[in-house]
Order: C-alpha cells, then structure tokens, then sequence
C-alpha cells in the first residue's frame, strides 16, 4: 500500500522514465506549477468577491 | 532558455550554508538570519499584543473594568494590530523562508530583498504602533471610514504590507531557483506546497489592501474628499478575510511539519491533502463574503454564492486536513508499534513535548471551536443571530489564537533547537505552556461566544450602561460569562509570558545545540517526512474515524440549535 502513493506521484523520473514528461497526469502539472496556482487563487476572488460585489454596490441608487 | 547562462547567473557555489546535524538539510546562512530576526520581531509584537489583550479582557469583565473608555480603544486597536498583523505576519515570512530555503535546500533568491522586505516591515509596524499609542487612531482593527485614523497610521500599514509582498516574491523566486538547480526531486514537499497556498492568498490579500488603504491615506491626508462606507467595507474584507485565511494555510502547513518532524507522519494521501489546499487556494478567499452579510445593498445572490456554495468547497478542504493530520498521526504511532486499542497511538503521543501538544491542540480547537463556529457565523440566516456580538471575538480568538498562534508557538519549540541552534531552558516550563495557554485561550472563546449569544456586544466599554442615557439589562449569566472570559485571559496571558519567556531565554542564554547535544537529545523522527513527497498509504484508522464521527455529530448538532434559535427570534405563530 504504503508504496503505491510515493510510486504513482514520487517522482517524474521513476514514473515517466524522464523520458516522457507529457505523462504527467494534467492535475499534477497544475499543482506542480506554483504561478499557475498563483494565477488561478487572485483571479477567482477578483472576479466573484470583488467585480461583482463592487457591480452590486454601484447599482445602489443614490437617496435624493 | 540557455542552460549555461542560466547556470551561469543563478549558480552561486560561494554562498555559505551548514548541514543541519538533526534533519540532514541545507542550510543556508542567508536564510538562517532572515528566518530568524522575523521570528524575533514575531515574538516581540505577541509579547505586546498580548499584554493589549489581557487589559481589554480586563476592562470587559465588569468587577475589575480598568481601563477608561478612550484607552479602551486605543487598546483594542493596539492588540488586533499588534497581533493579528505584526506578530502573524512577522512569523509567516519565517515560515516562508523555511518551507522555500531550508525545506528545498536552496539558497534563498535575493536576500537582500528580504532585508529589504523586512526593514519596511519594521518600519511599517513600528509607524501605526506609534500612531495608535498617540492615541489619534483608535479606529481598531477593521478602521472603517469615515472614522480617521492619523496619515501615518495607513502609511505604516501600506509599507508593512509591501515588505510582506516582497517577502512573497522571494519566496516565489526560491522556488523557481530551486526547480532550475535541482535541489530538490519530483514535487516539492507538502509542507511546501501549504506555504505556496498561503503566500499565493497573501499576494490577493496585499494588493487588495493595496487599492483599499492607499485611498484611505491619501484621504486621511485631505487629497481625496470621500470614500464611500460599503465599499471600503468591500475591499478591505478582500485584505481583512484573505489574511485570515493565509493564516489557516501557513498553520496547516506547520501542522503537517511538526507531525513530520516529531513523528515522522507523511500525509495519508499527497494527492488528497494537495487538493485540499488547491481547494483553499480557488474558494476560501471569497468567503470575506461573510463580514457583508448583514449589508441591506447587497444582494444575497452575491452573498449566497460566495459564502456558501463556494465556501462549502473550501470547508471541505479544511475537514479533508482535519481528517488527514489526526490520521497520519494515527498512522505514524502505529508504525511505530503503539498499536493497542483504537486509541492507544494517541494516549502514547510525546504529551511532554510542547510542539506536539501544541499542534494537536491547536487542531483540535480549530475545528470543534473555530471551525464549528465559523460556518454557523458565515450563513446568512444565522448570522443574524450573532452579527458584532462577543460571539465573533469568541470565534476568531478560536482561530487565530488557539488555531493559528498556538500552532506557531509549537513549532517555535523545533524552530529554537533547529535553526537558532540552542536547547530550551526551562524544560518544565516549556512542557506546561501550551496546556496554559491552551485552556485559557479555549475559556477566551467559549465565554465570549457564550456572552455573544446572549447578545453582548463586540467592542463595547460597559455592558452595565452605567452612564449612558440609554440602558439595558443584560441577563445575570452574562456578567458571568464576562468575568469567566476575564479568568480565562490571566490563564492565558500566563501561558502567553511563559512562551515569550521560554523563547527569549533559550535564544539568549539557551546551551548551544552542538554535535554532543544533538546525539544525546535527538528532537527529529528518522525518515526525513519533513522535506520529502509521499504518503502513508493507508486508511485503518479507527482513532481517526471515531474523532471525525464525533466532529460530525457536535457540528451538526450545534449548527440545527442555531436554527432553532432563529425560529425563537420571530416566532411564526
Ligand atoms: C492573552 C491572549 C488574548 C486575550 C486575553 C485576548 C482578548 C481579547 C478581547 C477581550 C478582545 C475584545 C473583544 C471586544 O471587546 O470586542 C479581543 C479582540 C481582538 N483580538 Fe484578542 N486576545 C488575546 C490574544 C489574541 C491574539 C493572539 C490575536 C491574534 C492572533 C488576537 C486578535 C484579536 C483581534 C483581531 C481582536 C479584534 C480587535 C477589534 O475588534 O478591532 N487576540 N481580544
Ligand atoms: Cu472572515
């Protein structure tokens, strides 16, 4: 069991053979791509915090 | 890209570093310093904030009531910054250099950004800090407009704040230089990994600040007539919330480093605890969502969407932490052959060693005390319920004190033998603390939400209203609560001076930790968990499954009382 997890994320070299690093499965390049998460982590609350909560304040209508 | 000329400008064989003669590593000198002067600093601002602490504890329980009103506040603004900023942060830019440099054994990219990082730190702190004790900018911790506070009050935020984010680049930069010179294999480690979540919340977390508090200074200083209320409010939660939630991730991490470090835990699942934190990374910032919820402007679609359907995603990661830490704990005890019953691995768990009952407390008070509370606060029909109560207080002191504060006094007791290099003085001193602290802290926030939930608010001088033209009757247990909570903070105020004690002695009069020490007092589990990826591999672990059933049943059981409490607000009949 124990060395099932560390054979099929250890590491790249023993998996892929070095070789063939297009085999890295698609959710460990993106964990593995620190400025892709970066992007990702500012990009959702930009988007669903402030742009749309600032949209929602500046359609409050001003008191006469 | 040239590998040579890359080579070439990134290859610095001079630099000076040691092998760490308990964990194997590289150590940097460089990055040695860095981590300590920003553990130093850390330390200092908690040893203030919480003298703030206890005084404002003190003047809220009504027997003793002793500060006056103005200082009340001026006290209160001092603790949150002091504490909740400075001596967080401070320790956080440690952690950072610790999980990039030590953990990937590389040199740290650009140290002299660092310095320069932490002097705006330094500067930036000790600016509001004075602005604050001048007694003009009583504004607390969420400085609302159109309160003002004094120009230099801001200012000292903004440049705290930029040396933080050049504490981030850095960071950034170690990782990239440790990928181009190989210093590391395959995935960084996952106490790494916890550390690139918290710095990525952090870089959000600062240029939010960034848009909300340079407005605010070029008001206070009369070149912006006006800012409008909801949204300063807005943005500033964008800051105010994301750096709890760096917070959440940096002491996840430590969690994990010190049950690697003393047990040499390896997660359950790498892949399960990386999602966790990716989880963390995608949702838990739009939870600042829940600081609005009381905002008639907003629309609850807004407020919907950001603090539950997307926040539940992020909560899961939290319980998926909650249940993988108990669990690989559970799993290292038994590799090492304390195997009787379903909880034999936990009664034999080194108890006497203050960075693990540390961290296991801290776990466990974050998710039955913080957790529990936090999810019934940020749901927009009971938060009615408790909104600016006690109850906050009581839940955030759930958080970032017995959750985040008492997780990094923890790993302070592996940080002073592993990196300053010295043993600790008064062991026995040591061992008791975080008990001390630990079961003040628990009393801090279980009264305050007790009192919360009685309807007593949050940030207010007398609850007896005695010269005021308008007064209410607060119901007898609500005195209790207060002089309970009063209690609770001399234990942990103790406990607070025992750390600072423990800490500041063994820095300065701790023996060396030479080659001799090292062999006759060995602090780190063999196996290297710490600095390596891969998991444990298993799941018989009927410890852990018990602790996650009774977890579940206490969080359901209290979030439908709080249900129950709403229907008894506006009886239906
Ligand atoms: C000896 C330990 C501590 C004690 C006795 C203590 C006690 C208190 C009390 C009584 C309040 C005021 C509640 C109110 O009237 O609204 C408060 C507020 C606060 N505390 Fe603490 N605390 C301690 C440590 C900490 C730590 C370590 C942190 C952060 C890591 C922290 C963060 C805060 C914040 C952010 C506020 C809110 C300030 C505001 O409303 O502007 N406290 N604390
Ligand atoms: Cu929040």
């Amino acid at each position: 069991m124990a060395s099932s997890e560390s054979q099929d994320g250890g590491s790249q070299a023993t998996e892929g053979g070095g070789a063939r690093p297009d085999r890295v499965p698609a959710m460990q390049r993106l964990l593995d791509n620190p400025f892709l998460l970066l992007f990702l982590g500012v990009v959702m609350p930009t988007v669903f915090y402030l742009i749309w909560g600032i949209m929602e304040i500046i359609q409050i209508p001003i008191a006469k | 890209m040239s590998v040579g000329a890359l080579e070439g400008a990134l290859a610095r064989p001079e630099e000076k570093y040691r092998i760490c003669g308990d964990t194997g590593l590289r150590v940097y000198a460089k990055a040695e310093t860095l981590i300590k002067v920003n553990a130093v600093a850390a330390v200092v601002f908690l040893a203030v904030g919480g003298l703030f602490g206890l005084l404002v504890a003190l003047t809220r329980w009504p027997a003793v009531h002793i500060l006056p009103a103005e200082w009340f506040y001026t006290a209160l603004t001092a603790h949150g910054a002091a504490v909740l900023l400075f001596w967080i942060i401070f320790f956080e830019m440690a952690i950072l250099y610790f999980a990039s440099a030590i953990l990937l054994n590389c040199r740290l990219a650009a140290p002299k950004f660092a310095w320069l990082g932490f002097i705006l730190m330094i500067v930036g702190s000790l600016m509001a800090t004075v602005a604050v004790l001048q007694g003009e900018s009583s504004v607390m911790f969420t400085s609302y407009v159109p309160m003002k506070a004094a120009p230099h009050f801001y200012l000292g935020i903004i440049l705290f704040a930029v040396g933080a984010l050049l504490g981030c680049m850095v960071f950034f930069g170690t990782l990239v230089i440790a990928k181009e010179e190989k210093t590391y294999e395959g995935s960084v480690p996952l106490v790494t990994f916890g550390a690139i979540t918290a710095a990525i919340i952090a870089v959000f977390t600062i240029a939010s600040g960034a848009i909300i508090l340079v407005p605010t200074f070029l008001w206070s200083i009369g070149y912006i007539s006006h800012i409008d209320t909801v949204m300063y409010k807005l943005v500033w939660w964008a800051m105010g919330h994301s750096s709890q939630q760096i917070n959440v991730s940096a002491h996840v991490a430590v969690w994990y480093a010190i049950a690697a470090l003393v047990l040499g835990a390896k997660p359950l699942s790498e892949k399960v605890s990386r999602t966790a934190f990716l989880l963390y990374i995608l949702f838990l910032q739009l939870a600042s969502a829940h600081h609005l919820l009381a905002e008639p402007g907003i629309s609850s679609e807004w407020k919907v969407f950001n603090t539950s359907y997307a926040i539940y995603l992020a909560v899961l990661g939290s319980m998926i932490h909650g249940m993988s830490l108990p669990g690989a704990i559970e799993a290292a005890q038994r590799r090492r052959g304390f195997n009787k019953g379903v909880f034999g691995w936990l009664r034999q768990a080194p108890w006497g060693n203050p960075a693990f009952s540390g961290m296991f407390m801290s776990l466990v008070m974050f998710g039955f005390l913080g957790g529990i509370s936090g999810v019934v606060l940020g749901t927009e029909q009971i938060n009615l319920l408790m909104h600016n109560t006690l109850y906050v207080p009581g839940h955030f002191h759930a958080t970032v004190v017995a959750g985040t504060t008492l997780a990094f006094m923890a790993v302070t007791y592996l940080v002073v033998p592993l990196i300053f290099r010295r043993e600790l003085i008064l062991p026995a001193v040591a061992r008791w603390q975080p008990y001390i602290f630990g079961i003040g802290v628990a009393g801090i926030s279980l009264f305050m939400m007790g009192a919360g939930t009685l309807g007593v608010s949050r940030r207010h001088w007398d609850i007896t209203f005695s010269d005021s033209v308008f007064t209410f009757d607060y119901p007898g247990t609500a005195f209790l609560m207060m002089g309970l909570n009063g209690i609770s903070a001399v234990l942990a105020a103790v406990g607070g001076l025992m750390y600072v004690v423990v800490v500041v002695g063994s820095i300065l009069f701790g023996k060396v930790r030479d080659e001799a020490a090292i062999k006759a007092n060995p602090i780190v589990a063999p196996g290297n968990a710490v600095s390596t990826y891969g998991g444990e591999g298993t799941l018989k672990l009927p410890g852990t499954i018990v602790l996650v059933t009774v977890f579940f049943l206490a969080f359901v059981l209290y979030y439908f009382i709080n249900w129950k409490f709403l229907s008894e607000v506006w009886p239906l009949s």
